[in-house]
């Protein structure tokens, strides 16, 4: 049985429409990602969990029991704000503390907690320093200690990392992700960094508009797209027209000169989606004639003109000769690297 | 490396002259100078100047009137009262002005608009006008809420309140009002919006999310509103002048009848001389104080 479930969860703000028919079933000790561009709701709907707004529609249960029924102040969950909203007139400590002073723990049991989920996030000697003395992620890491500190049913997160710069925030990552394996909390993270996504969650929970275009593994979602949104939200990948050709036996998968068995329960126009880095240059297969060619290090980039429109294609810098700008190639990738949608690309 | 670091800001203020922020603030400096420093100055040295019922002023130094003011228990209640005045008016404001501001904060939109206009409203209309209306609602027999609860059979008596601290401190209050709204208003902008949220989820209840939460943030606005209503109010005038007249006097109209009535102006001066010497001694050491307690709030 699900953990956390959310059953067709809706959201509206008068007449809009921010979060619409939202399900997902969380499973215990799972880590889940909200991942979408900005307004497409992920905060409302987190906020919804967390209890600060009622859904206008549909249920959330946790272990089964009608979370909506229960007052934010009594669903024990944590949470880890986006400005982090720390109480800057206590000490990191007394921040830390607070959620068990409310749950009138003891005195000696909550200065050892307290003092064990500071050094847990690497602030062991900071107790007495007030947050506006602390640097962003050590404010980031006091908001997520008092959340954690009260042993929360589920661990809620909006952009948590959203305020650090680029070098702290991966590694505040990879320190969230292996706190979170420790002790094994239920975890939503709210973010619009596919990076931080993919590195962090079980499954990601991909949104637009207010909808899930897609719930998956970080591999699923990267793979095997359910969406044009989601294949070109997750990292760049290539839309290729293309048709079925039945007159043939067995019928043809056709794009350009480019051609492949045709997979089942499609006719008519397709799209075909390929990620560059899966795409090679062959003897058969879509020509092409490369615009640019630009050195990345480890790789190569190449954009080039196709047959079936521009292509971007990547290549691992591995010592062998490439392609030079104005060559003409030919582009192939195996079937099982692409992913073909019903009707023509976007 | 570090030693241009520190030359740099000093080679620009070189280039930009020594003088040049002193030419710049000239005008203003003259200005506080001609029309403030001076006359203060003067204020100052009058105060130990002698004066007759006959005589007249008479420019010589002597401490008559400090010694006047200093013995005469008449002087002793006079200041007393106002500063009474003067923090009772402070506490009634703070206690009905904070939960004003924050109740007006959580409104949305369109009615926080319309009631903050509400609320400083009044500051465009002047202060005379706006005690004249307590005294027209409760003046003796003739104020429109005694005639109203006398004809009721409410009270029998008029209720007191001209000539009463009390009708002083209820009309300095109204008066008052808006900067201490205005106070803990602005210190209610910076909380982070989050926060009572944060607190929630930690399980606190209403009650404790504003005791343990919302006051600490909001004191250092509440303790600043107060200084300003706490010395608007012991040196009001048109209020207590008023309300209390000529039988219920407080230090700023006993400096006025002084100067107007008596003439007696070195007394006059010395009065006022000893109110502004209190009311900066109280501020500045209030002022340290909260800011050495809030150090961590207003950081
Ligand atoms: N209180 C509200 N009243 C009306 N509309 C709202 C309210 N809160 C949010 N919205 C709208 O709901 C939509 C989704 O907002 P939400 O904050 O959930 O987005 P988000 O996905 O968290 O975006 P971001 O990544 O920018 O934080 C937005 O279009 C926003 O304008
Ligand atoms: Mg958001």
């Amino acid at each position: 049985m699900a953990y956390l479930e959310l059953d067709r969860v809706a959201k509206q703000f008068g007449a809009q429409t921010v979060v619409d028919d939202f399900s997902l079933a969380v499973g215990k000790g799972e880590f889940i990602s909200f991942l979408g561009p900005s307004g497409c709701g992920k905060t409302t709907t987190l906020q919804m969990i967390a209890g600060f707004l009622d859904p206008t529609r549909g249920a959330i249960r946790l272990e089964g029991k009608d979370l909506t029924a229960i007052h934010p102040a009594k669903r024990g969950l944590g949470i880890v704000f986006q400005s982090y909203a720390l109480f800057p007139h206590m000490s990191a400590a007394e921040n830390v503390a607070f959620g068990l002073e409310m749950r009138n723990v003891p005195r000696a049991e909550r200065a050892e907690r307290v003092r064990a989920a500071l050094a847990m996030v690497g602030l062991a000697g900071y107790e007495d320093r007030h947050p506006r003395r602390m640097s962003g992620g050590q404010q980031q890491r006091v908001a997520l200690a008092r959340a954690l500190v009260i042993k929360p049913s589920v661990l809620l997160l909006d952009e948590p990392l959203s305020n650090l710069d680029a070098k702290l925030r991966e590694d505040m990552q990879i320190e969230l992700r292996q706190i979170q394996r420790t002790i094994g909390t239920t975890t939503i993270l709210v973010t619009h960094d596919q990076n931080e996504a993919m590195s962090l969650s079980d499954r990601i929970v991909v949104m637009s508009q207010g909808r899930i275009e897609q719930i998956g593994t970080p591999e699923e979602t990267y793979e095997r797209p359910a969406s044009a949104f989601v294949s070109q939200f997750l990292g760049k990948t290539n839309d290729f027209a293309a048709t079925i050709d039945r007159t043939s036996a067995p019928a043809r998968l056709v794009a350009g000169s480019w051609s492949a068995p045709a997979p089942a329960g499609f006719s008519g126009p397709v799209t075909v989606s390929v990620r560059p880095e899966r795409i090679g240059f062959g003897d058969a297969g879509l020509a092409a004639k490369i615009v640019t060619r630009i050195f990345q290090g480890n790789h190569w980039l190449f954009q080039c003109e196709s047959e079936c429109g521009p292509a971007i294609v990547i290549r691992q810098n591995d010592g062998q000769t490439q392609p030079a700008e104005g060559e003409t190639v030919r582009l192939a990738w195996r079937p099982e690297d692409m992913s073909v949608r019903a009707g023509a690309p976007a | 490396m570090t030693a241009v670091a520190d030359t740099a800001p000093q080679s620009a203020a070189r280039e930009r002259g020594p003088r040049t922020p002193w030419a710049l603030t000239a005008p203003a400096l003259l200005l506080f100078v001609g029309v403030l420093l001076i006359p203060l100055a003067m204020t100052v040295m009058l105060s130990f100047h002698d004066w007759g019922q006959y005589k007249g002023i008479e420019p010589v130094f002597i401490l008559k009137n400090w010694h006047e003011i200093a013995t005469d228990p008449y002087y002793a209640e006079m200041f007393w009262r106002t500063f009474r005045i003067a923090i009772l008016t402070t506490l009634l404001t703070a206690v009905l002005g904070a939960p004003e501001a924050y109740i007006l904060n959580r409104m949305s939109g369109r009615w926080k608009s319309f009631f903050l206009l509400v609320i400083l409203g009044p500051l465009l209309i002047s202060v005379v006008a706006r005690t004249l209306g307590w005294a027209l609602l409760f003046g003796g027999n003739n104020g429109l809420v005694n005639k109203l609860l006398m004809s009721l059979g409410v009270i029998r008596a008029p209720i007191p309140f001209m000539f009463t601290e009390t009708g002083m401190v209820v009309a300095l209050a109204h008066v008052m009002m808006p900067f201490m709204v205005l106070s803990v208003w602005a210190a209610l902008q910076r909380l982070d919006p989050q926060i009572e949220n944060a607190a929630m989820s930690l399980g606190a209840g209403p009650v404790t999310i504003i005791r343990r939460i919302i006051m600490p943030q909001i004191m250092p606005g509440v303790l600043s509103g107060a200084i300003i209503v706490f010395s608007l109010s012991a040196s009001a005038f048109a209020t207590p002048a008023i309300i209390g007249g000529r039988r219920l006097k407080v230090a700023a109209t006993l400096a006025y009848d002084e100067f107007l009535n008596t003439l007696n102006w070195p007394l006059g001066a010395a009065v006022a001389t000893l109110l502004l010497v209190a009311l900066i001694l109280i501020v500045v050491g209030s002022n340290a104080l909260i800011e050495r307690r809030y150090a961590e709030v207003f950081r």
